[in-house]
């Protein structure tokens, strides 16, 4: 595990704010994602982690009186400069939600492909290729194979999550941000998706937000403890699960706080 | 290739979307000035007074718009007066007293009275609830409540009573919507509250349904006078479109909106049509007026 | 004890209130159903829909030229009112913070108070004057303006019920917001929105008074935009206030036509409705 840290940083926060309104929700986080690897973030809720996950993609300021300050560097270029063009972030950092979203009266396949097509491909070829890359990455391929055409409203829960999974695979992103993805949940369908996350894992970086424990454990490379706003300890996942630094984290997995 | 950032083309849907809100708002202004600019020959040569004057004559160019305001008025109060119980009541048994799934049917029933066009309910009313107030209704109300100079006067079927018991039916689901989906946000544990205490039913509505949803349901029945002030076809067909002030409500009158109707076409006076459009303007500013005014009280009641 | 049973007794007399003022609306509607069913049908035959009215006297006719006159005058004011709703629907529902749209929202609400018979004279002035001639297409103006707020209200509300972390999932996907709204949002509701336009469209097909005077009315068919057109809800109008049976009879067919026209339309858009916000409801 120890050679991730020689991997090389794809995204950096450096002392990243964020507000809602008055409520400092983000507290200065400054911290390093390498490539190809899972972290995760976990905390009690209301802690921020949410929050500062979103503006890892700037989707949090599409929230109205909300602000961020401080930087994220993807590959070194600053996301917040203002030269950048906030569409070209999120077409590189992806993003899957807590609850499956699915686009309403839309195919599997028009679902996945959706990205694309609306960024000009209309190829259909290329589209099909795509779909079904992203969907065997996605582990839903075998399922879906049959009815591409069917609403993807009709899946199951677990279904829909990776369908959403694939949707944001099929742009190709680099980055890959995941909020709870899995709360909603039963946990055969979370089984399903931990599972392929460590396949997603051989070619994108994933950042978790996890509010359970045993997840992060099981299938991160490095974690992050948030409280408040601040970030209180972040390392290596071995590191902070058997060996943690700080009192406040040891409470926390010890299950003596949150 | 020239690309716009994608916060520009935000931009120019976003403008795009204004300019059209802007359309639709100046068309609601542009109603408002052709009415005016229309109205503006009479309101030169009879000002205020028009309102007030009993005499509308077109032969003779005289025109004086109280009978019209006066049978509005009258038919439309009859009508609320008629109607506001018995929407709130429906209201109540549909939100307090049906099980749910027959509740959906009859609210549904309801609000398919709003949908029948008045011209329907019009014909109807010529030929079944006019034969029947002069014969069965009028009669009726002689008998009983004959000392009262409202309820004299011999009875043609059409007129005053007539026009305004329609006018009540298509009224109601305006009013029991409104009200129903008031009822419905009075908070389970306020029943409850009420039901601890000891109330019956009866109490409990009184208590924790009713009192705290007032402003609510004055809002409902100003829209539902609203809803009444200018609805057209069905008066022009029950009310006799004789332009009279008179104290029986079993005598023919006329409204604004049905002396509209009637004459408009063949109106061939500049005064004549000028003064119509006079009448169009007053009656969309009391229906403006009255459905602004029902606006704020949802607006205080909700900030309150 | 006394006063106990003082308090059931209002209590049982305000259940009898209620199922009595539940009564005094439904046996209205159910008369006037029956009326219009009874007196309806046996005035309908097959000439009804292929014929042109006969002059005074002589028996039989039919309305076709008004059927079609009402298709072509609801289709024109829908042609007119749906794009303009349905943008007017998405600026509420997606910019529903700005002031503009606050406004605009006022603007729509006021628009559905105002009575049918100012539209037509609205319509008559702005169309007909100008145009020097009644018109289907000041029909289809005076129309339009009724059908406008109900497209922009449901599209509105339509459109709201899509859930915000839909549109975020767009976004997500490096998507401008324009094609979110556009190719996600509006796309994806577009049955729902066509149930919208249907009521409106229930709604406009009755309208008498503005048609009295803008697209007036003829007796025979007509395809012309600039021209007088006929109408059902205005030949019914003609024919009810006539003194002639035959006529009397022919508004009564009319009328079935109509209601069975609109309360099917109506019905099946609240259906829908009801069943689309059941569903978002969970």
């Amino acid at each position: 595990m120890s050679d991730y840290k020689n991997a090389k940083v794809i995204l950096e926060a450096k002392k990243l704010e964020a507000w809602f309104g008055d409520f400092h929700a983000v507290k200065g986080i400054t911290v390093e994602y390498r490539e190809k690897t899972i972290n995760a973030i976990i905390g009690p809720s209301g802690c921020g982690k949410s929050t500062y996950l979103r503006c890892l993609n700037r989707i949090h300021e599409e929230i109205e009186g909300t602000r961020t300050a401080g930087e994220v560097l993807l590959e070194g270029k600053n996301i917040y400069d203002k030269r950048v063009d906030v569409v070209d972030v999120r077409k590189r950092i992806g993003m899957v939600f807590q609850k499956p979203n699915p686009f309403p009266s839309m195919s599997i396949l028009d679902n996945v492909v959706i990205g694309l097509r609306l960024q000009g491909i209309s190829k259909r070829s290329t589209l099909l290729e795509t779909a079904e890359s992203c969907l065997r990455k996605a582990a839903l391929w075998e399922e879906v194979k049959d009815k591409l055409n069917s609403m993807g409203t009709s899946l199951s829960g677990g279904q829909q999550q990776r369908l959403c999974i694939a949707r944001a695979l099929a742009v190709n992103p680099p980055v890959l941000l995941m909020d709870e993805p899995t709360s909603a949940l039963d946990p055969i369908a979370t089984a399903k998706i931990e599972e392929l996350m460590n396949e997603i894992k051989k070619e994108y970086t994933v950042i978790i937000v996890t509010h359970n424990m045993q997840q992060a454990a099981r299938i991160s490379d490095f974690t992050s403890f948030f409280v408040y706003g601040n970030m209180i300890e972040h390392g290596l996942s071995s590191d902070i699960f058997t060996n943690p630094k700080e009192k406040q984290t040891e409470d926390y997995i010890s299950g003596r706080f949150g | 290739m020239f690309k716009l950032k994608s916060k520009t083309q935000d931009a120019l849907l976003f403008y795009i979307l204004r300019v059209i809100s802007l359309v639709v708002i100046g068309l609601l202004l542009g109603i408002i000035y052709v009415l005016i600019d229309a109205a503006w020959p009479a309101i030169k040569s009879n000002g205020l007074s028009f309102l007030l004057r009993k005499d509308w004559n077109p032969v003779e160019d005289q025109y004086g718009a109280l009978p019209f305001i006066f049978g509005t008025v009258i038919t439309s109060l009859i009508a609320l007066v008629i109607a506001t119980p018995v929407s709130i009541l429906i209201a109540l048994f549909i939100t307090e007293y049906l099980p749910k799934s027959f509740s959906r049917i009859v609210s549904l029933l309801v609000e398919m009275v709003a949908a029948i066009p008045s011209i329907v309910f019009g014909l109807w009313g010529i030929f079944y609830l006019a034969p029947f107030v002069k014969s069965t209704i009028a009669p009726f109300l002689k008998l009983h409540l004959g000392f009262l100079p409202v309820f004299q006067g011999p009875s043609f079927g059409i007129g005053i009573l007539t026009a305004a018991l329609i006018l009540s039916i298509m009224i109601v689901p305006t009013i029991s919507s409104i009200c129903r989906s008031i009822f419905e946000l009075v908070p389970a544990h306020q029943k409850e509250a009420s039901y601890a205490l000891g109330s019956t039913k009866y109490e409990m509505i009184k208590l924790a349904v009713i009192a705290p949803s007032i402003p609510g349901i004055s809002s409902a029945v100003v829209l539902g006078l609203g809803r009444a002030l200018g609805e057209t076809m069905a008066v022009t067909m029950l009310i006799g479109n004789s332009p009279v002030i008179s104290s029986s409500f079993f005598s023919p009158a006329a409204t604004m909106a049905s002396v509209m109707a009637n004459e408009y076409a063949d109106a061939n006076t500049p005064l004549h049509v000028s003064s119509l459009c006079y009448l169009a303007l007053l009656l969309f500013l009391i229906t403006f007026l009255s459905n602004l005014f029902a606006k704020t009280i949802v607006k205080s009641f909700s900030k309150g | 004890m006394n006063y106990r049973s003082y308090r059931k007794f209002k209590n049982y007399l305000f259940l009898i209130l209620t199922l009595a003022s539940a009564l005094a609306v439904l046996i209205p509607l159910f008369t006037i159903i029956q009326f219009v069913l009874v007196q309806g049908a046996s005035s309908l035959s097959l000439n009804f829909f292929t014929e042109l009215p006969k002059p005074v006297g002589e028996a039989g006719g039919g309305m076709k030229h008004a059927i079609l006159g009402t298709i072509y005058i609801v289709l024109l004011g829908a042609a007119m009112a749906i794009p303009v709703g349905v943008t007017c629907g998405i600026y509420l529902s997606e910019f529903s913070k700005s002031k503009l749209s606050k406004t605009l929202k006022l603007t729509v609400d006021l628009m559905s108070g105002i009575p049918s018979i100012v539209i037509g004279i609205f319509a008559y002035l702005i169309v007909v004057v100008p145009l020097k001639s009644f018109s289907a297409f000041a029909g289809g103006i005076a129309l339009s303006i009724i059908m406008l707020p109900i497209i922009v209200k449901t599209s509105e509300e339509i459109l709201k019920l899509v859930p915000n972390h839909i549109r975020e999932a767009g976004l997500a996907l490096g998507l401008p917001r324009w094609k979110v709204i556009l190719f996600i949002i509006l796309k994806g509701s577009v049955s729902n929105l066509l149930t919208g336009i249907i009521l409106a469209i229930s709604r406009a097909a009755g309208e008498t008074a503005p048609l009295l005077f803008t697209a007036f009315g003829n007796m025979y068919i007509n395809y012309h935009i600039n021209e007088p057109m006929a109408s059902l809800p205005v030949q019914i109008y003609t024919y009810a206030i006539s003194p002639f049976k035959d006529w009397q009879r022919q508004a009564w067919g009319g009328a079935f036509v109509l209601m069975v026209l609109i309360l099917t339309m109506n019905l099946f858009a609240r259906f829908i409705l009801t069943k689309i916000k059941d569903k978002k409801g969970i």
